[in-house]
């Protein structure tokens, strides 16, 4: 059997079992995500995600989505880990107004801001021409990986892959005009969004607050320049994928000082001859213990981005 | 997905299991309760004395985010003097991942493995008292570690570097860690259409012959293996690396010191 036939057998029996444990634990009527959009500035919404990592517990619902009124149409940034939630979020927007969904984004390739698609089956899903391509590659393996998570919070849930390729530059619809600009680093392409008119920052995966960034496809060095120019840019609100929505740039700082830390932290290790599982046991500063996700996301951060430090040690280099 | 030869050994393993009176069974209690032990104690340490022994540390993360690349570190110092070590994993497709002779070395080793589910890993290491003393960890998994092409195979450019090797000593207080990568697909056999390809033997030597240590390697080593040995100081010369795969291959280097 081929590698992606066993694993969707696997999704499949992971699948079943999970619905009949979880039969008397969580019954259809609670798969409800309690979507309650926040205003942050005029017309523009977010839905805050648990600060956490993915489990049933939270719906695997831990990312923070949002919305613009724009006087023509609405416009979401994200769509969330599943259908349901895609549905749940199109139906809270309702709530706040009449205007119809007009456009969607997806910041970056990650399962959380794409899964959710299936809910804009008729509106233009617009992300990164890379994060396309990206997304097309990878979403299935997303998906295996999120069935066996997050259990029945994924029913009915498939890949629905953006189809309109952005420009970085000017979106404008209604009487907003939305900055579009290509970052990388957390990703490959990492789409950010400034409202021009009230200063509200959509900056995607680049900032993590209160928590530990994941980085299955973080590139550090470029990541940290996005910092930069991140922090140079007029934003009044910033809305992080993950963490606290916050007025200033706190949410960058954190990121920034994490990430110069396992920079730092890895490379030592590597000179000093470490292997993995001893730097999975180095401890983690004071000022890193209050975020959230820390132990699993650790483990992860040092995973996916020991290997080319370990190299490089290797080869003298 | 399991061989015939896997099949073949099930069948007879029933029939030991069956007969397991007669067999004498490890000493003290499986942490895991494991129900592949028997089996695992009868293949692969017959006729042995075996016994479980927290003093045989295994070391692994809690759960494999790649299952292709599992770290397992493995410290057996305090057993005294140690002759052979042997790595098992209860369920893994192909139980048995490698053997260790620290001749001139401590009996400690890190590299990664191959995981194809949640699993009992397993150290047994032989000690002077001519005791197999077994530590174990546990790894959750997601699962399809063995079955998945590596990432030089996927990508067609594994000859490019086949058999080249890169070591380097690092002092780490009172030892010295010697840390060795080989260039190799470890493809396991379980992927269709893509032969068994394995390294099966590394051995380093000093100048004048004498053994530092040796390995026998099977599949579920991880593609491009990466070896960390603690050797109780630096070899004053020159080491010299050398080995061979299923096909024949050899790998030969120098490994400065």
């Amino acid at each position: 059997m081929s590698a992606a036939g066993w694993r969707a057998t696997l999704r499949d029996t992971v699948v079943g079992a999970v619905a009949i444990v979880s039969v008397s634990a969580v019954s259809a009527a609670e798969l409800d995500y309690h979507l309650r959009p926040r205003q942050v500035a005029e017309g523009v919404y977010v839905f805050e995600g648990a600060n956490d990592d993915f489990s049933t517990r939270n719906g695997c619902n831990i990312i923070n989505t949002g919305f613009v009124v724009t006087g023509a149409g609405v416009v979401v940034i994200n769509t969330g880990p599943s259908r349901l939630y895609g549905e749940q979020q199109r139906a809270a927007i309702r709530r706040i107004t009449a205007e119809p969904v007009v456009r969607v984004l997806n910041l970056n390739l990650h399962p959380d801001y794409l899964f959710g698609n299936q809910a804009y089956a008729d509106v233009a899903i617009g992300a990164l021409p890379g994060t396309i391509r990206d997304m097309r590659a990878e979403a299935p393996a997303f998906l295996d990986n999120l069935y066996r998570i997050c259990g029945d919070w994924m029913k009915g849930t498939e890949f629905l892959p953006a189809s309109v390729p952005l420009d970085a530059g000017d979106l404008r619809i209604g009487d907003r005009i939305l900055r579009l600009q290509r970052l990388e680093g957390h990703t490959n392409d990492d789409l950010i969004v400034i409202d021009e008119r009230t200063g509200v920052l959509f900056a995607g995966g680049l900032v993590f607050h209160t928590r530990v960034p994941t980085t299955p496809h973080a590139r550090i060095g470029p990541w940290l320049a996005s910092l930069e120019k991140l922090r140079e840019l007029p934003f009044r609100v910033l809305v992080p994928s993950h963490g606290h929505v916050a007025p200033d740039a706190s949410g960058i700082d954190q990121t920034r000082d994490y990430l110069g830390w396992l920079d730092a932290t890895l490379d030592a290790a590597a000179r000093e001859g470490r292997d993995l599982n001893e730097v999975l046991a180095v401890p983690m500063p004071e000022r890193f213990r209050g975020f959230a996700a820390r132990e699993p996301e650790y483990v992860r951060n040092v995973t996916h981005l020991y290997g080319p430090y370990e190299r490089r040690a290797l080869e003298g280099r | 997905m399991y061989r015939l030869s896997e099949i073949l050994r099930a069948t007879i393993l029933v029939g030991a299991a069956v007969s397991a009176c007669a067999v004498a069974a490890a000493e003290g209690k499986d942490p895991f309760d494991s129900g592949q032990w028997s089996g695992m104690e009868e293949e692969f340490l017959s006729g042995q004395k075996v016994a479980f022994d927290d003093r045989v540390k295994v070391t692994g993360p809690r759960f494999a985010e790649d299952a292709m690349n599992v770290p397992v570190s493995l410290d057996a110092t305090a057993l005294g003097e140690v002759r052979r070590v042997m790595v098992l994993v209860d369920r893994n497709p192909i139980r048995k991942v490698l053997e260790f002779f620290p001749l001139r070395t401590r009996p400690t080793l890190a590299f990664r493995f191959k995981l194809q589910q949640s699993s009992p890993v397993r150290v047994a290491a032989l000690g002077a008292d001519g005791v197999w003393h077994v530590g174990s960890t546990w790894v959750d998994a997601s699962g399809g570690g063995c079955t998945a092409p590596g990432a030089t195979r996927a990508s067609g450019t594994w000859h490019q570097t086949l058999g080249q090797s890169q070591a380097r000593f690092f002092g780490q207080g009172d030892a010295t860690r010697l840390r060795l990568r080989v260039m190799h697909p470890m493809d396991t056999g379980l992927v269709a259409g893509i032969p068994a390809f394995y390294l099966e033997e590394l051995a380093l030597r000093d100048e004048a012959g004498t053994e530092y240590l040796r390995l026998q390697t099977f599949e579920p080593v991880s593609e491009n293996p990466v070896f960390s040995f603690d050797l109780p100081e630096k070899p004053v010369g020159k080491l010299v690396l050398s080995g061979r795969d299923n096909n024949g291959n050899r790998v030969a280097a120098g490994v400065a010191p």
